[in-house]
């Protein structure tokens, strides 16, 4: 091939290599046009409004007094930063984040394994099973976990009043910590599927030569799980924890509907949400939403550099 | 397939009973709550002491107290969510073919454009909306959720779609053409039939995640016009002031839990491979 292109270099190949850019270039017109669409509705639906918020966050803007907008600079960023109800509602956030992702990524992997080594008859009722969760409404599943514990219409505290501490006048919903443990236990029912589902395509991605050759060398059960298993799926670990956590970052629904943020529930994107659609301070608003936004970017980044998450991986198999 | 030993049956028996008690419960909860005379909620049982019609009626029957609301939130929330999936699969089908099968510079910025956006705080892009869709016109209107809508619907269906079809083997195509098949007999005979599965699990996929929407249903509406389900949940009131719509918004849940759980029950294998094809390739 090579003495071949080096016996007559000239014509053959340039004329190979216009017909290859030729080539090149009407699939790039043709990729661009079938995927063109996608990607400039993508960016209309967000780039466009992260934008507009952060200009808008620059300003002293009230819909309740529209002409009166006036620049301001990062006075509102300010604000936002001084108020202690934003570092409360970052720290309810994070809390929320940091616990559920930690129990989800344990019970996930226990269904994850389940699912995976489920015997042919119970596999289709134990994928349907852990599916329904992940269909559900995160409203409904609010409201399930409200009533079951509600003071009123509960049934909770009949069942568990032998548990030191829970009898028929507790009112989980009037303190911080008994609240928060409602709204998790929602947030943990409602999500963990997906989380072992993205384990479970992790779990069918580890060699199962490599599994019973530990086996055959005698390795428990144990062993083979944290020494074969658990480092050859680290990659679809790490994409699952940080594609929850961000998921988990962005909590609204189960707070919204059990505690409207009252009693020290209060969380980022509620805060955001009662500011700017609540109150109708537009600037404040936008203020609390890039910060959300830079947040996410944040944890993004810490994720991709220093625990070397490969988010593209899928984009580079693509190429 | 070896013999499965009595222990291991027995142990398959108790994760299955776990299993299924984990992923039921909270829906057998609130569907004996919907059966609840409204007189009897606080008697701290599990069961209905008396099962009854009467919250169903609330929100079906013509002059209940919440019909109106749950019927026209029922309405809006199928046609916005079936009209966000429906352009969603179209855009994706396309982008996803070119990037399964054209070499073109961007396709790595155009996944990663889909995933940035499925990450996104929603919230954050609801202030600028709330605002501009009310100084056009677009605040409580079915198009003023469908755009938005796109960002929750996009992404999940353009990952899904190109991860099916890099599975396709595209060559079934020639091979129909050399047979002597056209162009357009080739594709549809050989390769929709291929990738139609795909599209129809990666649509409902993207419905699931649209009819789950409630930050853009309540920040962008404001009457029945437009309010979709989950949002109208949260509106609900009692027959009277005294009364916890407790049970009312027990039997809507039930209603709109039905098809989510029927549709699952016929297609979870298809929905199954759809997540963990989409989310972990690579």
């Amino acid at each position: 091939m090579t003495t071949v292109a080096d016996k007559k270099p000239d014509l053959h190949d340039a004329a190979a290599k216009a017909g290859r850019s030729d080539r090149a270039r009407s699939e790039a017109r043709l990729g661009w046009l079938l995927a063109g669409p996608a990607f400039v509705v993508m960016l209309a639906v967000t780039l466009y409004p992260i934008l507009q918020a952060f200009y808008d966050s620059l300003f002293n803007f009230r819909l309740t007094a529209p002409d009166d907008k006036s620049w301001t600079g990062l006075t509102n960023y300010s604000v936002v930063l001084t108020d202690p109800l934003f570092w409360q509602a970052l720290g309810v956030t994070v809390f929320i984040t940091v616990t559920t992702v930690i129990v989800e990524l344990l019970l996930g992997f226990g269904l994850a394994l389940v699912m995976h080594r489920a015997i042919t008859q119970l596999r289709g009722l134990l994928r349907t099973a852990i599916l329904v969760p992940y269909g559900i409404i995160t409203v409904v599943s609010a409201f399930a976990w409200f009533y079951a514990f509600d003071i009123n219409s509960g049934y909770i505290n009949h069942w568990f009043d032998w548990v030191p501490g829970i009898s028929p006048d507790l009112n989980w919903f009037a303190q911080q910590g008994t609240s928060l443990f409602v709204i998790i236990m929602s947030e943990i029912w409602k999500t963990t599927p997906f989380i072992s589902l993205l384990l479970l395509a992790g779990l069918s991605q580890v060699p199962t030569e490599l599994e019973e050759a530990a086996e055959v060398d005698g390795a428990t059960w144990w062993q083979r799980l944290t020494r074969v298993v658990l480092p050859n799926m680290k990659a679809a670990i790490m994409v699952a924890v940080l594609f929850r956590a961000l998921d988990a970052f962005r909590i609204f629904d189960n707070v919204f509907i059990m505690t409207n943020g009252a009693n020290g529930t209060e969380v980022l994107s509620l805060l955001a949400y009662r500011t700017s659609i609540g109150r109708l301070e537009i600037g404040l608003g936008s203020a609390i939403s890039v910060l959300l936004f830079l947040c996410v970017i944040l944890i993004c980044w810490v994720a991709v550099k220093l625990f070397k998450v490969d988010l593209a991986g899928g984009a580079r198999g693509a190429g | 397939m070896k013999q499965l030993s009595t222990r291991a049956k027995w142990a398959w028996a108790l994760i299955t009973i776990f299993v299924l008690a984990y992923a039921l419960f909270p829906i057998v909860s609130i569907f004996a709550t919907s059966f609840k005379l409204p007189s009897q909620l606080n008697l701290g049982l599990f069961w209905p002491k008396t099962w009854t019609f009467v919250n169903y009626e609330e929100i079906l029957a013509p002059g209940g107290s919440a019909q109106t609301l749950f019927l026209s939130s029922l309405r809006n929330s199928i046609g916005i969510c079936l009209i966000a999936t429906g352009i969603a699969v179209v855009l994706a089908t396309l982008a996803a073919y070119a990037i399964a099968r054209l070499d073109f510079p961007g396709k790595r910025l155009v996944l990663l454009t889909a995933l940035g956006v499925s990450i996104f705080p929603v919230i954050s892009i609801v202030t600028p909306l709330f605002n501009l869709w009310r100084n056009i016109g677009l605040y409580d209107t079915w198009l003023g959720l469908i755009i938005p809508y796109l960002s929750l619907t996009l992404p999940i269906s353009i990952w899904t779609l190109a991860a099916f079809f890099r599975q396709i083997p595209w060559e079934l195509e020639q091979a129909a053409q050399v047979d002597g098949a056209t162009t357009w007999q080739a594709f549809r005979k050989a390769i929709v039939p291929l990738a139609a599965p795909g599209v129809f699990t990666t649509a409902l996929i993207a419905f699931f995640i649209a009819w789950n929407d409630f930050v853009y249903g309540i920040s962008l509406t404001s009457t029945d016009r437009a309010r979709p389900v989950p949002a109208a949940l949260a509106f609900f009131t009692g027959a009277s002031q005294f009364e916890e719509p407790t049970g009312s918004i027990s039997a809507a849940a039930i209603i709109v839990t039905i098809p989510v759980v029927i549709l699952v029950l016929l297609f979870q294998r298809q929905i199954v491979s759809g997540l963990t094809q989409g989310a972990v390739k690579g």
